[in-house]
């Protein structure tokens, strides 16, 4: 995008802010027993204080509440939207971001600050405007701006119970969305795949055979991981291989918390462990908790299945049984 | 009142972990949570329309997220404490047939306003985080 591109998207969109979306619009429904009951059910949610009156009578605030989290419920507009919104703010500054290519939408915050509870019987007023929005961002969606909406939510005596804000991005894509396959089976992801290039490809088809290689110099026997074209010790760059025997000892290791990569199972354990050839190898560390895990540990590796794609050295302690 | 306990300001520390819970992602639980929450968008009820965004199935609302939000923070504190904020930031799409475990911690503990915060993460069995965010109420100082 130029200079000049920037500037025109950025002068019509950021003259969006401060704009109602919508004007203070009272619920077609005051807070009632029926839609609480309904809320309460699906979300599973058995709280005293939404529904059980004698309890509620009871209790410090003697009466029921509303979820303080149905508080944008009360206003929405309801099934006519399947059929399209009326035309606001909103939508208008949406419409500017795709006609830009900024076609990509992305809820990504919502934050609401409840006042004061509410009770059946009070009626809630939504006002809502395009609060703020953000200088472009290049994102790991694609580059885009975050734009905040903040309704504000009024009872019938005027009094603010609360506000909403929610940050959308609208984003270049980078790439169109997947077509779901038909029937729409859920891919259970596998570990990101190893990266296969001409100097490591044999190394990554022995793994997938169960066997943990190391290369060995042609010319001087020096062993070196991970592969390479040449010696580090004599620059020969004939080679062939041996294959270890997985008999290893711990030089380093970290537990990875967050964030938690799907297809990964946790707990999960990184060590470079010094095999009893010489090299050192990166591999996960099995078969006991990470507490346990201790630099100078013995361990032992074994080639095993770890999804529907991936064959990986892991590596157990050295006295778990587990041995192959 | 003694069946419906409330913890006090004086029963919680930071750090205390709140019982985990897994909630099962039901086409039931995406389209009853999108109607009871009255967001009427298609891709939250039509299998068509979620596709025609690139998700394999209807996925879940956001208000439906945090209504299982709130849930989470009062099934552990019961019902006399106040919400007074949940700020969530969005992840992964929960999709009909995942599983999302919801977790937390106590963060942070005002013994005198009674105000506790929450760090409240969703993560589904496939996507990974769903939901993460914080969850503030106060708690009354006796029960």
């Amino acid at each position: 995008m130029t200079t000049d591109e920037q500037k025109a998207i950025e002068s019509e969109i950021y003259a969006f802010v401060g704009q109602q979306v919508y004007p203070p619009t009272p619920a077609a429904d005051d807070v009632n027993d029926a839609m609480i009951r309904q809320w309460a059910e699906i979300m599973g949610d058995t709280n005293p204080a939404y529904l059980d009156k004698d309890w509620a009578a009871s209790s410090s605030r003697e009466g029921t509440i509303a979820p303080p989290a149905m508080m944008y419920v009360w206003g929405q507009e309801g099934f006519q939207v399947t059929k399209g919104r009326a035309p606001n703010a909103m939508s208008n500054l949406v419409s500017t971001f795709d006609s830009y290519g900024y076609t990509g939408v992305l809820g990504t915050n919502v934050k609401q600050e409840y006042f004061k509870e509410v009770s059946p019987g009070d009626n809630i007023t939504i006002e809502m405007i395009i609060d703020n929005i953000s200088e472009r961002k290049a994102t790991g969606r694609g580059t885009g701006y975050f734009f905040e909406t903040l309704s504000t939510f009024t009872d019938q005596h005027g009094e603010k119970i609360g506000t909403q804000r929610f940050k959308v991005l609208k984003f270049i894509p980078q790439e169109q969305p997947a077509t779901a396959a038909p029937e729409g089976k859920l891919d259970v992801p596998s570990r990101i795949a190893s990266p296969r290039g001409h100097d490591n490809k044999w190394w990554w088809e022995a793994c997938d055979n169960g066997k943990v290689l190391i290369q060995r110099c042609d010319n001087c026997g020096a062993l070196r991981h991970p592969p390479r074209p040449m010696c580090g010790e004599c620059n020969s760059m004939e080679w062939d291989s041996i294959e270890s025997t997985l008999d290893g000892e711990v030089l380093s290791h970290t537990e990875i918390h967050h964030p938690k990569i799907p297809g990964y199972q946790y707990p999960l354990v990184c060590a470079v462990i010094k095999l009893a050839e010489g090299t050192n190898l990166v591999a996960n560390i099995v078969g006991c908790s990470p507490s346990e895990v201790q630099i100078g540990m013995k361990v032992k590796g074994v080639v095993e299945q770890i999804d529907e794609k991936t064959m990986l050295p892991q590596f157990y302690p050295a006295q778990s049984g587990r041995n192959p | 009142m003694n069946e419906h306990k409330t913890l006090t300001r004086t029963e919680v520390s930071v750090g205390d972990k709140l019982p985990a819970a897994d909630i099962d992602i039901t086409t039931g639980l995406v389209v009853c949570g999108a109607l009871a929450t009255r967001d009427f968008e298609p891709v939250h009820h039509s299998k068509a329309a979620a596709q025609a965004v690139g998700l394999p199935d209807v996925f879940m609302n956001i208000l439906t997220s945090q209504g299982l939000m709130t849930r989470f923070a009062t099934d552990w504190s019961g019902p006399e404490a106040i919400v007074k904020s949940v700020d969530l930031r969005l992840g992964a799409p929960n999709v009909p047939g995942m599983v999302m475990t919801v977790s937390g911690e106590v963060t942070t503990l005002d013994e005198d306003s009674g105000l506790v915060e929450l760090a409240v993460i969703g993560e589904n069995n496939i996507w990974g985080m769903h939901m993460q965010g914080t969850v503030q109420l106060t708690l009354p100082k006796e029960s």
